[in-house]
């Protein structure tokens, strides 16, 4: 269970980026964190695997807290927390299968993550993780030649061959044409429930975060101001959030 | 409504202003150094002639071609192995000074100012300094070479990191992966098409520059043009810039074709 609690982050002196951030997410569920742009979305996802370093507040993974690591503790914690990016964030001049493997680098010794050594079964994992995400035949292509939708699939399958507790995604489909996003969000709301795990994901789409998401978050000027089952997002609930009407975002 | 087309009609007036500028600066340094445009343009035709009468190899000396040739591949030789060692200290230096991956921003700040030191410290006078202790040797042009280009690639290869590896970086971090990790399978394989396109690039420049060194140290096809030209050989002095210019363009060709390859 991810609990976080009484999160508090400023950026600069008097100008709270977060204050006082609290939810919990139980294993097998999908929270979706809405708001503006600007509202603090992104904060709270990276500090949930510290790569930004909030000011206050707890992160409980199943009862130990993240911000209290030393360096090491902290890489054990973060190989139990996968990443999607927006950008994808690949290595996109190697191949697909390195670029899965590389999920693997904060289980290894350092000098066989530096060269790239890997076991059988670590490879044949690979493998099998890109069938699930659909990508069994493109091993061995280089990333930049694949389109958005495929890179955040292999994005995906990087993050799950950590076996993660956890994944977070800052903006997972905000760079994919519908058709990708819808592929994207179903393939995250079927891993979650398969595999027993935690996804947080930053959302702008506001239906598809409905859609998919079992609970949804609202952030508005760094304060949560709605936490709720997806189903009880109302149109009153996005004014507020948003500052104007956007019902048609809803149908 | 109006107030667009009024910051139009400045932005017009502004741009002729600094057209104006830009002209009286030029006026005003022509009658500093008392240099006739006029004249100055007229005389480029002349030079030209002058230089294809006086500097047409002739059949004389087709028969240095040898001579030339061998100096010339030194050189190359010359050019290439000081950018190749230098390209390996400034990814070091690189690596440890970069916002991205470097140590902290004091490092950052000295690793900026070294590079800029050795750069901005003109070629010639590197090769001046260095003949002091080393003398007349093809050891002296290397370290010329290297320090200079050391300089150049340190500031390019920090700034293709900080571009180009920050987000796969920080994907790899995320996964819990160790800095030499990040390193090895993240930042290298990422910049390393746009390292190598400058490397190339440094090359070709050394190129060029090498003949300028070897003119001051006594070594390699600088050497000969040095001791053509002092004896008013002008044929043979126009036969080795003949193949120099040869030898630069085929370099050019040949690392062009390289970039299409990795890029």
């Amino acid at each position: 269970m991810l609990e976080v609690k009484h999160l508090t982050k400023s950026y600069q002196k008097d100008k709270p980026a977060l204050t006082d951030i609290s939810f919990s997410v139980e294993p097998g569920n999908f929270l979706a964190i809405i708001g503006p742009s600007g509202a603090g979305k992104t904060t709270i996802l990276r500090s949930l695997n510290q790569l930004i370093k909030d000011d206050d507040g707890q992160i409980l993974l199943d009862g130990s807290d993240i911000r209290s690591d030393n360096k090491s503790q902290l890489r054990k914690h973060r190989r139990q927390i996968g990443m999607v990016f927006q950008n994808y964030n690949l290595v996109e001049r190697l191949t697909v299968i390195e670029n899965v493997l590389h999920g693997r680098l904060g289980y290894k010794s350092t000098l066989a993550g530096m060269f790239g050594i890997y076991s059988e079964e670590e490879k044949k994992e690979a493998l099998e993780l890109l069938d699930k995400v659909g990508l069994k035949d493109f091993a061995l292509q280089r990333c930049s030649e694949l389109s958005g939708g495929q890179k955040q699939r292999v994005g995906i399958a990087r993050s799950l061959i950590q076996h993660p507790k956890v994944i977070l995604c800052d903006e997972p489909i905000a760079s994919l044409d519908p058709a990708s996003s819808h592929t994207v969000m179903h393939l995250l709301k079927q891993l979650t429930i398969e595999f027993n795990i935690i996804c947080v994901a930053n959302l702008h789409q506001i239906n598809l975060a409905k859609k998919y998401a079992d609970r949804i978050v609202g952030i508005r000027q760094g304060k949560l101001v709605f936490d709720e089952e997806s189903s009880m997002l109302s149109e009153e609930i996005l004014e507020t959030l948003y500052d104007q009407s956007i019902s048609k975002e809803l149908e | 409504m109006s107030s667009p087309i009024k910051f139009l009609a400045q932005k017009h007036r502004k741009q002729t202003v600094i057209i104006a500028v830009i002209g009286s600066i030029y006026a005003l340094s022509s009658w500093i150094l008392n240099f006739d445009s006029f004249s100055g343009f007229t005389a480029v035709p002349k030079a030209f002639t002058w230089l294809g009468v006086n500097f047409s190899p002739t059949s004389e000396s087709v028969e240095l071609l040898p001579r030339i040739w061998q100096k010339l591949i030194e050189t190359v030789a010359l050019a290439v192995s000081s950018t190749v060692v230098a390209a390996i200290i400034a990814l070091f230096v690189a690596i440890l000074g970069s916002k991205a991956t470097g140590i902290n921003n004091y490092v950052h700040v000295i690793v900026r100012g070294i590079a800029s030191f050795f750069r901005n410290i003109p070629l010639v006078a590197w090769a001046m300094i260095l003949l002091f202790s080393f003398k007349q040797s093809d050891f002296t042009g290397f370290l010329a070479l290297l320090l200079m280009t050391v300089g150049y690639l340190i500031r390019a290869f920090m700034e293709i990191i900080e571009d180009e590896a920050s987000e796969t970086m920080m994907a790899l971090k995320a996964t819990g992966a160790s800095y030499f990790q990040v390193i090895f399978q993240a930042v290298l394989p990422q910049i390393m098409p746009s390292l190598i396109s400058w490397v190339l690039y440094m090359i070709e420049n050394n190129v060029r520059d090498a003949t300028l060194v070897g003119i001051l140290t006594g070594t390699g096809i600088g050497f000969i043009f040095d001791l053509y030209f002092k004896s008013f050989r002008f044929d043979a002095v126009g036969m080795t810039i003949l193949a120099i210019i040869i030898v630069v363009i085929v370099l050019e060709v040949l690392s062009n074709q390289i970039r299409k390859v990795i890029l």
